[in-house]
């Protein structure tokens, strides 16, 4: 147990965003555009710093012990992307009229609010990866999606954005009651909120009823972030009302911090306590029937959509299903007996989301970087399939990215996405999961379809003759970011390997199996003491 | 080093394609092709003959050290033969799309020349990893060629043949990671050669082999095709361009046949000696039902396709037979078929560039107009038939044999070997050999000979091709048909080189299939008294 002065020496990366937070919300405001503009800049600046700063820290510190280097050092990396990609989704028209001689008001400026909230829930998003705590925990969670509602929000002018905003706000509320009902319920069950303790006490078999309620409460709630079935239903309309970029952002970052909390949360109870070992039986039916009805409804429902925002948000859906697949099989034995990586579910499930972020942003780049004049004179993103018809003739770069990471996304060897995938299959078979694993494959060949579709679109088919002619967005950052991400999933064909070894070790859970009687018994002593201090 | 060299050559030279203006498209390819099949020669000669049994040429170049996952290529002499068939029909694929190709000629070459790496890589790869990425990969070029430069129907032949394979492979891959998964299991390494893993996996208990069969069965069977999973192939093989057409025939066909020979023989055996007679059964019946579905059709290229699923079907006849006969027949056959048909889709396509027709009715009497084409043409419909003194009729005669003389049943006849195959089996392969020779003969019967029939709208002069073939054409031809011959009239060294490394894999099965004899004979006299008294009981009531 470590005392809070320790805690707040992991945080560092966490403080580094806060900081760049309140710079980016004073510059923000600023009347000269230079100031302005230094918004995103400063925030990419503190994204580095704090990427470099996690993985100075090894300090071992929850039931994941040693999950926060790499996570942090993802989140900034992807973040960092995300960023680049974000690049003129707010203040677009308003800045028009600065440069056409008009004033500055501060006041319908969103440019501060919305860099200072991205930064914000990358800060919450960080934070999950060393909660300890119920009630960190559950603070962090909230501090990742709070900001993300109002993103969405004002990410577009339109009435959707406020529209889909609202929506993400209601439902992410109820999934955030579920949840914290849970919690509760895991505090009566054990009389802790400190997830090591809870953790000691599983593993000397005190597993009652509440407590199990409380546990299985708390991954339904929590699937909200991670968009599993049935937390879904917002998905798709979300990711369509809010600007491009920011449905990249609400792709990776609410996924990622739900994955964190339900890693955490799971490996509480450990992957040893069913019949045959594995998760206790409740929890893993749980568990296995979410990912199954996940993967295949978020498949299914993909394969009917036109829009490429709706196409993506399904898919995401089904991608959380697959990467649950790695929770359910867990680490798996550590030692000699071990398959090293290949068996590691958790490994698997932290390469994925690294795999993921990169090869999802891309295609969601993509539509960020394209627009077409709307019905009524203004500019829309090209967000339909049809649009992108002839996308090699008009903008070969982008088709050749959204090419590699639609590819990437179907798990089509060897990109990214299949060395993604190969693990996810290995430690399920290890786990004996093999029906989860021919679902899971079989998933893999609905989704070959509609990514199939996007591809064809783009670089087989002719460009529509009565087509509205598509125009980049005068950004080059999102250019830059799409350009990026497709060259990291090929570079990564070929370096993936110390990321995967990273994914490993943070896949660690802490090892209760040794612990003597007394050990735990000191332990318990030691809870008080820290949290008094 | 020279293996690995064969499958980034290509590559190279299509990223060159790509990077290059569209005036220069058809040089490099040309090069691009030309280049390897110089390689494979090198190959041939530093490739060590006195033990054909042995993999050659070995390199292993550590790729994703925490997977196992390793560039770990060599060959044996089975896989260097299929190696040389592609890179044979590489050149041949380039020179055959310079006047049927006319639009977006960069995309058209750089994928072909990134198939030709992909299908390289499979043949060559002793990373199972390895293997599946270049097997799973040949589908992209593939799926671009149908559907870009393909006819009428081609959007929808790519997806159903992108579809239809890639949903098969991925139940296969399912079947190779529990193999993986195993071999980790019984020795505590986690390993990918395919080596190791094809000793370890033979340790299996039968109930877990099936299983692994079946779900590598799902996947090379749609490949093959195997019926019922053949029909996405008359499909994507009439729409596909000429070169397409080819290249599916001539090699990606084979990738199904030789992970049926690789994986399946060598990773599951007791699972294969106790269902080879299921498979046997699918075998035969697409011979016969694809031969009676040749008979039929109009189209010519059609009947050249269903012929493939029929002529495959042989193919995996002869390598459940479990003989050396049957299997060195079956790798043969793949060979055979792979120059033969190919050469098929080649005379076909060099007919629809004249007259915009594949249709037999429109087209009849070509030999009065195109004498050499009909020469050629004539040829190579033998050779498919199977005439004795050209390629197929070794293969064929080497796949039926082997059939007739796997039976236990026949113990008592001279040259038997173990096996559940048999005379009556080898009968119906037998018929379907008199339906091909049906219907390939009336199909030359009706375009070739008799009157002489034009679509009738044709006008020579519109073409830029003149009426008979033209110089590169017939060199396109020749070699193939050179191939076709010596194969047929001399195939004694071919054979006796894949003979050793078929053999070892023979042994293995006689062994399995004498023990299995073995066995039966014993418990049969055990289980008589027992298996005959429930009998009793159910019949009194």
């Amino acid at each position: 147990m470590i005392s809070i002065a320790d805690k707040i020496a992991t945080m560092w990366p966490e403080i580094t965003l806060f900081i760049g937070t309140c710079i980016v919300m004073v510059l923000g405001l600023s009347s000269k555009l230079v100031m302005r503009k230094a918004c995103s800049p400063v925030a990419g600046l503190s994204l580095i710093i704090a990427g470099l700063l996690a993985l100075q820290n090894d300090d071992a510190v929850g039931v994941m012990p040693y999950l926060m280097p790499y996570a942090k050092a993802l989140i900034a990396g992807v973040g960092l992307l995300l960023l680049m990609l974000l690049a003129g989704t707010v203040d677009r028209d308003q800045e028009m009229r600065i440069a056409g001689g008009a004033a500055f008001n501060p006041l319908s400026s969103t440019r501060a609010e919305f860099y200072a909230f991205f930064l914000f829930s990358l800060t919450g998003l960080m934070l999950c990866t060393g909660a300890e705590d119920l009630i960190w925990l559950f603070l962090a969670l909230e501090l990742t999606s709070l900001p993300t509602y109002i993103m969405v929000t004002i990410s577009t002018s339109r009435s959707r954005g406020q529209e889909a905003g609202i929506k993400y706000f209601f439902l992410g509320a109820l999934g955030a009651a579920i949840f914290l009902y849970g919690f509760a319920l895991l505090y009566g069950g054990t009389g802790t909120t400190n997830l090591v303790e809870m953790q000691t006490q599983f593993a000397q078999g005190q597993i009652n009823t509440i407590a199990m309620l409380g546990l299985i409460l708390s991954v339904i709630g929590v699937s909200f972030k991670i968009a599993a079935v049935p937390m879904h239903f917002y998905t798709a309309d979300v990711y369509q009302g809010a600007a491009a970029p920011v449905s990249a952002f609400l792709a990776f970052v609410p996924k990622a911090a739900g994955f964190f909390a339900i890693m955490l949360l799971v490996s509480t109870v450990g992957w040893n306590q069913g019949v045959a070992g594995g998760l206790p039986e409740p929890l893993h039916a749980t568990l296995w029937m979410m990912a199954v009805a996940t993967m295949t409804l978020g498949n299914v429902l993909a394969l009917l959509q036109h829009s490429v925002k709706r196409m993506l948000a399904y898919s995401s859906i089904a991608h959380s299903g697959y990467m649950l697949v790695g929770v359910i099989a867990g680490p798996g034995e550590t030692g000699s007996g071990s398959l090293g990586f290949v068996g590691n579910g958790l490994a698997a499930v932290l390469f994925y989301l690294f795999s993921y972020g990169v090869m999802n942003l891309g295609v969601f780049a993509v539509v960020a970087c394209l627009e077409k004049t709307g019905d009524s004179g203004e500019r829309v993103e090209a967000e339909q399939v049809g649009d992108l018809q002839g996308l090699i003739r008009t903008k070969p770069l982008l088709a050749v990215v959204l090419t590699i990471c639609a590819f990437s996304l179907l798990g089509l060897p060897p990109m990214l996405g299949f060395f993604g995938k190969l693990p996810l299959f290995t430690s399920g078979i290890r786990a004996g999961e093999i029906p989860l694993v021919v679902i899971l494959g079989l998933n893999s060949a609905i989704a070959a379809f509609y990514y199939l579709r996007l591809v064809k679109a783009a670089i087989i088919d002719e460009p529509a003759p009565n087509a509205e002619p598509l125009v980049s967005t005068p950004f080059g950052a999102r250019t830059l970011a799409a350009g990026l991400s497709a060259a990291g999933v090929v570079v990564f064909i070929v370096l993936a390997g110390p990321v995967m070894r990273s994914s490993e070790r943070a896949a660690v859970v802490r090892d209760v199996s040794a612990l003597e009687v007394h050990d735990l018994a000191d332990g318990q002593n030691a809870v008080p003491v820290a949290v008094n201090d | 080093m020279i293996l690995l060299g064969l499958i980034l050559v290509p590559i190279v030279f299509a990223l060159c394609v790509w990077a290059l203006p569209e005036s220069r498209a058809k040089v490099v390819a040309v090069i691009g092709s030309l280049v390897p099949l110089a390689m494979g020669v090198i190959a041939v000669v530093q490739f060590n003959w006195d033990m054909p049994e042995q993999f050659w040429l070995g390199k292993t170049i550590t790729w994703l050290e925490p997977m196992g996952l390793e560039l770990s290529v060599g060959v044996d002499s089975v896989s260097l033969f299929l190696i040389l068939l592609t890179l044979l029909l590489g050149p041949i694929c380039v020179l055959c799309s310079f006047t049927a190709i006319e639009h977006r000629l960069k995309t058209y070459y750089g994928w072909l020349l990134v198939l030709q790496g992909a299908m390289v890589g499979v043949f060559a790869a002793r990373d199972l990893v390895f293997f599946y990425t270049c097997f799973e990969f040949t589908l992209v070029p593939m799926y671009v060629l149908i559907n870009i430069y393909g006819s009428t129907n081609r959007k929808k032949a790519a997806t159903k043949f992108f579809l239809y394979t890639f949903t098969g492979s991925v139940i296969a891959l399912a079947g190779l990671v529990y193999v993986v998964w195993f071999s980790a299991k019984e020795t505590g390494l986690w390993s990918l050669d395919i080596g190791v893993l094809a000793t370890t996996a033979r340790g299996m208990p039968l109930g877990q082999q099936t299983l692994v069969m079946t779900a590598l069965l799902l996947g090379f069977a749609v490949k093959v095709p195997l019926f019922p999973f053949h029909t996405w192939l008359p499909l994507a093989h009439t729409e596909a361009p000429t070169a397409g057409s080819v290249i599916l025939a001539g090699v990606l066909l084979k990738l199904g046949t030789y992970g049926i020979y690789r994986f399946v023989l060598g990773f599951t055996p007791l699972a294969v000696v106790e269902h080879a007679g299921v498979i046997a059964v699918l075998a035969i019946v697409g011979i016969l039902y694809a031969g009676l579905i040749c008979w039929v059709q109009t189209d010519v290229k059609k009947l050249v396709a269903y012929s493939s699923v029929s002529h495959l079907g042989f193919c995996v006849l002869g390598l459940v037979a479990l003989n050396a006969a049957g299997i060195n027949g079956a790798v043969l056959y793949m060979i055979n078929h792979g120059l033969s048909t190919g050469a098929l889709f080649l005379l076909i396509g060099m007919v629809y560039e004249r007259y915009h027709t594949r249709s037999m009715k429109e087209l009849g009497g070509l030999a009065s107009k195109m004498p050499i084409w009909a020469t050629f043409m004539v040829f190579f419909v033998m050779a498919s038939v199977g005439l004795p003194g050209l390629n197929g009729f070794v293969s064929e005669f080497l796949t039926i044999l082997g059939t007739f003389q796997a039976s236990n049943a026949w113990s008592g006849l001279p040259g038997s070997t173990p096996g559940v195959l048999g005379p009556w089996f080898a009968a119906f392969a037998g018929v379907g050999m008199i339906i091909a020779a049906m219907y390939l003969l009336i199909m030359v019967g009706k375009v070739v000979f008799g009157p002489l029939v034009e679509p009738a709208n044709h006008d020579d002069a519109h073409s830029k091709l003149p009426v008979d073939l033209n110089a590169r054409e017939i060199g396109i031809l020749l070699p193939l048909a050179g191939a076709c011959l010596w194969l047929g009239v001399y195939p004694a060294p071919v054979l006796r080189t894949l003979e050793a490394p078929v053999q070892v894999t023979v042994d293995r099965f006689q062994m399995i299939l004498a023990q299995k004899q073995a066995d039966e004979g014993e418990s049969v006299r055990v289980s008589v008294v027992p298996a005959s008294a429930p009998e009793e009981e159910g019949e009194t009531p």
